[in-house]
């Protein structure tokens, strides 16, 4: 067929941000499918749970207070991590990196806490049901933290580099920010779950 | 930072047509060597990998589907034992749904959408590769373990306690459980890039009620995809820690529950069905108002019924449980739905009806395998609505009943629209046409064939014959319908063998096809066939929800877009707009050594959970390479 120009787009940016990157969009559409994983977790507790006799089974609820911590630290995490995101918006390199170099010990800590949630739940994952499937939550939102801070590790060395400054990069800094926020809103209800409603 | 560069940077202004295509074709086009083959990241490339291999797959379920029917032809016969059988019925069943159904329909998506769409390649074009490989290594793995005769047993549901730690002997459950986490992760990572794409990648002006119904129809699949997949792959892997670590997930002396499982598994199963069926409507929506040459009736009902049958696909997973003693409520409550279901279906059934009546129906090939399938799909239908009686269910649930109902609509409602498909696209795809004749031949040897054997399969069941009996005594009054059965899939499999011969013989020899052979409506038939690397020398903007039908010689085009880097367009995601000129990753080898990495891992994590641990390094390593800018043109911004 005969072409016929009627659309000029040559002015247009070589990259787009937010809602005009794909990334971003693959970055929400992974979110969706985790969340998918999230909820279906849950859902299979409350199935257990409806089961039960008594929930927990013969053992007591787990103990608070590794897990507060870690909730109160992620919450707290949020913070710089809005901010990283906003620099990144502003092409500001050298808060960008600074704000990474942060974002990557905001990994690390809660990784050092959960460390202990674990003995804290008082069953193993094969004593029981419940040992199981409050193991599998814990251990699959562990495995979003251990993602997101590769993620970020890199991120923040890329940015040392002479790749870092260009709006991709930043691109991707906003995303890898708001994959972080899901880690931890998605932590709420997970959180909720395991600890007070065996309380109830 | 890079604005300076732009001006100098060389775009498709003032080129001609010629200069243009040289041009993009140095951009875009791959290296012919081997290694320029594993990092192929072209939409055409990796969909007509797909559609090969799962071809291949189809051509491999067939036999076993054969070796069963050769078994059953009569009572007591010695050609299977019963433990081959249970292997081969649950290969037959897992490798029709996961290596076949799923992803060639998948793979249509991916060689269609970005043509239909109007853009250059799909979205994340590497994730795209990944996905071939990992759907390779799945496929293999199933394979490889029915030669060492450890393939799965348990039926294509594998439900506990017959799979757990307890039954499950040896690996076999194991091989099922992990063929589904490599396909169902190959699964996912389309569904991302059908959304992004089609959300994101549409030419100009192709608002959303103007996108093809096809595009339509995959964005749903797409989405129903990434809500059920996700359901399969927790169930996939807390059965593979029931039988590694001595998780009680589905113990229920320890608190565990069996129906547990079944209630995952079909909240998965039943979407499923749906992620095969939409696509293929997506299909018929699209070839029927080519051959009567006037567009689809009731374009809007015709998506709302796509949105409605994707909603309501996750309403309705209890149907596959009625006989477990359900509450009463529950149990009507899924009837209920179950038949609302058949709303949106009879919707779109009149529209095509609708389509038919107002056109003058041109009966090439692709229209007949619809015509089939229109028929076929209302007898899978009723029968449906049948087994969603409980009384009715509780008589013929796993009976031959069933088996031919999911056939009816699994070949009927799918297959047939696929086939269909393929008669449809292949001139686009290999720039050949096929041959009319033989496709008339395999219509009705299929068509035929496929009613001669599935029907009495009905009444079979009513008989009173299980599924998954490897024989059957001759006092039963089953003998006759069987070797009858067992002759007409010969019919049928001397179809699909016509089909499979066409397609070889034309691939090479076929009459060429041009640019628009069908005098059809969308984009895809815009540019030359095959395509070229690039699909668009320029990206179309579209005025009509037909930009080939509107009467003009000439295709409205944009320009403006770089030459020398892989770029296209990003617009808004309702109406279109163009926001953005955004790059498109070039070719590479990082994404198969993902995978490999990939699947080591999951084969591994088969014998120990350690492979998880030690595992993950080589996919992180390989996914880093992946990612690391190179410093190329595709980079700048
Ligand atoms: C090509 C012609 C085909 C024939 C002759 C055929 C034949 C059969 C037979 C005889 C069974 C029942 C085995 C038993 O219960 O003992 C069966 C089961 C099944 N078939 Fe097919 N089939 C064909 C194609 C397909 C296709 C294209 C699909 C899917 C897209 C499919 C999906 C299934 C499934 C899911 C089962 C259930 C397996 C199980 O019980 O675990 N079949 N088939
Ligand atoms: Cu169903």
């Amino acid at each position: 067929m005969k072409e016929q120009p009627v659309l000029d787009v040559s002015k247009l940016p070589l990259h787009g941000m937010g809602i005009a990157s794909p990334a971003w969009w693959g970055t929400c559409t992974f979110m969706l499918i985790e969340g998918s994983a999230f909820g279906l977790a849950i859902a299979v507790y409350f199935y257990l749970m409806s089961l039960a006799p008594h929930w927990p089974p013969d053992v007591p609820p787990p103990d608070l207070f590794a897990g507060t911590c870690l909730t109160v630290l992620l919450l707290a995490s949020v913070v710089p991590n809005v901010l990283v995101s906003r620099w990144a918006q502003q092409r500001k390199l050298g808060k960008v990196r600074i704000g990474l170099v942060v974002m990557s010990l905001c990994g690390i800590a809660p990784l050092a806490l959960r460390i202990f949630e674990f003995p804290a739940q008082h069953v193993n994952w094969d004593e029981s049901a419940y040992g199981s499937i409050v193991w599998t939550i814990l251990g699959l939102h562990t495995v979003h933290i251990i993602t997101d801070l590769i993620d970020t590790l890199v991120l923040a060395c890329l940015m040392f580099t002479r790749h870092g400054d260009n709006t991709r990069r930043y691109g991707d800094v906003e995303d890898n920010a708001l994959y972080w926020n899901f880690v931890v809103i998605a932590w709420l209800p997970l959180y909720a779950c395991i600890y007070w409603v065996p309380r109830l | 930072m890079t604005t300076e560069r732009r001006s100098s940077a060389a775009t498709d202004v003032d080129l001609d047509d010629a200069e243009l295509d040289r041009q993009l074709d140095r951009t875009w086009a791959g290296r012919t060597s081997f290694w320029g083959a594993i990092a192929a990241v072209d939409h055409k490339v990796i969909a007509r990998r797909y559609i090969v291999t799962a071809f291949v797959f189809l051509i491999l379920g067939g036999m076993l589907a054969l070796a069963m029917r050769i078994q059953l032809a009569q009572p007591e016969a010695r050609f299977i034992n019963a433990d081959r059988y249970n292997q081969i019925f649950t290969m037959h069943g897992s490798n029709m749904m996961f290596l076949f159904a799923v992803p060639v329909m998948e793979a249509m998506a991916v060689y269609l959408v970005p043509l239909m769409v109007g853009t250059r390649n799909i979205a994340f074009p590497r994730l795209n590769a990944f996905s071939y490989w990992v759907f390779l290594a799945g496929g293999i793995l199933l394979w490889i373990s029915f030669a060492l005769d450890t393939a799965p047993d348990v039926g294509w549901f594998a439900y506990v306690p017959l799979s757990g730690p307890e039954y499950g002997s040896g690996k076999r459950a194991d091989v099922w459980a992990q063929m589904i986490t490599f396909t169902e992760l190959s699964a996912l990572a389309v569904a991302v890039e059908i959304v992004v794409t089609v959300l994101k990648q549409r030419a100009p002006g192709m608002s959303l009620d103007r996108i093809p119904l096809l595009v339509w129809s995959m964005l749903v699949m797409a989405f129903v995809v990434i809500m059920a997949m996700p359901a399969i792959m927790f169930e996939s892997s807390t059965l593979i820690m029931d039988r590694l670590v001595g998780t009680q997930f589905y113990n229920p002396a320890e608190g565990g529950d069996v129906l547990l499982w079944q209630h995952l598994f079909w909240f998965f199963g039943h979407p499923e069905v749906y992620i095969i069926f939409l696509p293929a409507v997506g299909m018929v929506s699209t070839i029927l108002p080519t051959f009567v040459q006037r567009p689809i009736f009731g374009y809007l009902p015709v998506v709302m019924a796509l949105i409605a049958t994707g909603v309501l696909a996750f309403g309705l997973w209890v149907h596959h449980m009625f006989v477990i003693g359900l509450p009463r409520l529950a149990e009507s409550f899924f009837t209920a739905s179950s038949m609302a279901i058949a709303i949106p279906a009879g919707v779109q059934i009149f529209c095509w009806l609708a389509t038919l009546w107002a056109g003058r129906p041109i009966f090439k090939t692709p229209l007949l395998f619809v015509i089939g399938f229109i028929i076929t799909f209302v007898i899978g239908g009723l029968t449906g609505v049948m087994v969603a009686s409980v009384p009715f269910d509780a008589q013929v649930h796993d009976t031959y009943f069933v088996v031919a109902h999911f056939h009816y609509v699994l070949i009927g409602g799918a297959v047939f629209p696929l086939i269909a498909g393929i008669y449809y696209w292949f001139p686009k795809m290999t720039g050949r046409m096929m041959s009319e004749r033989l496709g008339q031949w395999s219509f009705w040897l299929i068509f035929v064939g496929f009613n001669l054997t599935f029907f009495p399969m009905h009444i079979l069941g009513l008989q009173g014959m299980p599924r998954r009996i490897y024989t059957y005594q001759p006092e039963m009054p089953w003998g006759g319908l069987n070797l009858f059965i067992s002759l007409s899939a010969v019919i049928l499999f001397s179809g699909f063998l016509v089909f499979f011969i066409d397609v070889a013989r034309s691939w090479s020899a076929g009459r060429p096809a041009g640019q628009n052979p069908w005098n059809a409506s969308t984009l895809e038939w815009a540019m030359n066939s095959p395509p070229p690397p690039y699909n668009f020398r320029r990206i179309p903007v579209v005025d009509a929800r037909d930009p080939l039908w509107c009467g003009s010689d000439e295709l409205p085009v944009a320009s403006g877009l770089r030459t020398d880097r892989r770029e296209l367009l990003i617009s808004s995601v309702v109406e279109a707009l163009p926001e953005a000129r955004e790059s498109s990753p070039r070719d590479s080898v990082w994404p198969f050594w993902a995978a490999i990495a990939t699947s080591i891992m999951l084969i591994w994590s088969i014998f120990s959970p350690w492979a998880i641990v030690w595992g993950s390094i080589p996919i992180a390593i390989t996914l880093i390479g992946w990612f690391w800018p190179k410093g190329i043109a595709e980079d700048e911004s």
